[in-house]
């Protein structure tokens, strides 16, 4: 049996008295897609954000490709492969996109292998043309639009080259047209090898795009399995429409 | 390559600032040009934490000063000792408290990080007014030998030929910096240290660089003051014009590139120097304060800013 490629084992963060993430178990294998659902406030970003580093985890143990997490800063976590797009886009704003992209070539990618810098423009530009945005290289982040800005924040998070990458609603306030644009783009990249943890509100994407479905309510993982029993499981639904 | 190209050009145009300067031979030139060359340094080095990482320091008096109380501490000890050589060691004692200044401040964030730098100017003011040895508040003199060594003339010359040197260093390393690996990962700082950090940026690392680099070229740049006013006190030494002219400057000229500090601190500094002959020296700080006005509504990208629109 291969090792799974995340594990997360006991995961627990409190802010003060308020407990964000309680005893949280997740295993991740290589390729797999995995969405995260939950109502506001049940902990995902606090999830992420201590999966990525920005956090630190008060209890519990985060192996990524057998490598124990724990301590390890978000820029260490990303050179060893765990990348994530912002919920709300961060963009470097007075760089250009192809300079945006630029920056974890530079420091993620560039400590894994070198790549030179005729190749880290040849890189941000195959990027660029990845997400559609090759035309735009170099216009800087305020003349994009909302979906542009998503475009960039994972080309950004794919330039530092991740076995894991974490989507974090991605999709979140896109047109109907837009959110397939981004499914589509996240299929491909699966395809291409990576994993994708997807955290979404809207239901379609997640669905569509999750070979898995985990749930978080109240900082606490209440179902993991297939989404089409996931969803009809009455402690998630409760959780969504109510008891 | 291109930085060695930039150097050279860097290196024949001081030599031509300074044939001009020689060529003029009013000995104040040389006096108002080492003020003006000082604050070039000044404002570079302050830009390349302040400007290029996004961090505002205004402690540029306890860096600037810790380096002239070296060449105090040297002349004392050790007087034979070459100007250089004291700024070396200026410099390094800077870099050295600009570390350990990082270390315990660059956790905090805008405004809280300015008050701290602040915070250790005062401190270092305090621990200097109260040290015998240079002089406490009493002040130390030092006497500027009579003649310039390596070439024929006063010692003044040597200065202002010593300082434009520290200036062609400083602003390579600012150029330099710019359009490297370490440039880019400061701009990432500046723009959002959070997504910066995510894209496997080390902040901290490069942060405790910048405050480094930053403090070391403000402690170079005061080493060679006592022998410019040959009589140094805490108030002069710390005095808080120096904070204000090191930040206004690099805010005039423009802050995302090397040549905004220059042309700030050249444009500010020759203002200062000429109102201080014809009106009077009390002046100058108004017209750092009324230009500063002017450019944050008129143009708050600085010159430079306003000329790449």
């Amino acid at each position: 049996m291969t090792e799974p490629l995340l594990q997360v084992k006991g995961l627990g963060k409190r802010f003060g008295g308020f407990v964000a993430l309680s005893e949280v178990d997740l295993t991740v294998n290589n390729g797999e897609r995995v969405g995260l659902i939950g109502p506001n406030g049940s902990g995902k970003s606090t999830f992420v954000n201590c999966l990525c580093g920005s956090l630190r985890n008060d209890q519990g143990d985060v192996t990524f490709a057998g490598h124990r997490m724990n301590g390890l800063s978000a820029h260490q976590r990303i050179r060893r492969g765990i990348a994530r797009s912002f919920q709300l886009p961060r963009p470097f704003g007075t760089m250009t996109l192809a300079e945006n992209v630029l920056i974890p070539i530079l420091y993620a990618a560039e400590s894994k292998h070198h790549i030179g810098s005729t190749r880290a423009r040849g890189r941000c530009l195959d990027l660029l043309q990845m997400v559609g945005l090759h035309a735009k290289a170099d216009a800087k982040p305020a003349e994009l639009t909302q979906i542009e800005m998503r475009k960039l924040e994972l080309a950004r998070a794919l330039a530092s080259e991740p076995r894991l990458l974490i989507a974090d609603e991605a999709m979140a306030g896109l047109t109907h047209r837009e959110v397939d644009d981004i499914l589509a783009l996240l299929m491909t990249l699966n395809s291409q090898g990576v994993t994708i943890i997807m955290i979404e509100h809207i239901m379609r994407a997640v669905l569509s795009f999750s070979q898995r479905l985990v749930v978080l309510v109240a900082g606490r993982k209440i179902a993991d399995g297939a989404p089409e029993d996931v969803i009809r499981q009455p402690d998630v639904v409760a959780a969504y429409l109510g008891s | 390559m291109r930085n060695l190209w930039f150097s050279a050009v860097a290196v024949v145009v001081a030599a031509l600032v300074f044939a001009a300067a020689r060529l003029i031979g009013n000995p104040y030139v040389y006096f108002a040009g080492y003020v003006v060359l000082q604050y070039v340094v000044l404002a570079t080095a302050w830009n390349i934490l302040g400007g290029y990482t996004g961090y505002v320091n205004f402690g540029t008096a306890a860096f600037f000063a810790l380096g002239a109380y070296a060449t105090v501490v040297l002349h004392k000890i050790a007087p034979a000792t070459p100007l250089p050589a004291m700024m070396l060691v200026g410099g390094v004692l800077s870099a050295l408290t600009g570390l350990g200044m990082g270390y315990l401040t660059l956790r905090l964030r805008g405004t809280f990080f300015s008050i701290a730098t602040l915070a250790m100017a005062v401190v270092v003011q305090t621990l200097v007014t109260n040290w015998n040895f240079v002089g406490g508040s009493r002040g130390a003199y030092i006497i500027r030998p009579s003649h310039a060594p390596l070439f024929s003339g006063d010692y003044t010359q040597y200065l202002f030929l010593v300082m434009l040197g520290l200036c062609v260093v400083a602003i390579g390393i600012a150029r330099a910096i710019e359009k490297s690996r370490l440039g880019f990962g400061f701009a990432a700082i500046r723009d959002d240290e959070h997504a910066a950090e995510a894209s496997g940026v080390p902040t901290l690392r490069l942060k405790l660089i910048a405050t480094a680099l930053s403090g070391g070229l403000m402690g170079m740049a005061g080493a060679p003051l006592p022998y410019y006013v040959t009589y140094l006190d805490p108030a002069s030494g710390f005095n808080l014009s120096y904070a204000v002219n090191t930040i206004a400057m690099p805010l005039i000229g423009g802050t995302s590139t090397w040549a905004g500090p220059l042309i700030g601190a050249v444009l500010l500094g020759t203002l200062q120097q000429v109102a201080t002959v014809t009106i009077s020296s009390a002046l100058s700080l108004l017209i750092v304060g009324v230009l500063l006005v002017i450019f944050v509504i008129a143009a708050p990208r600085g010159i430079v800013g306003w000329f790449r629109r």
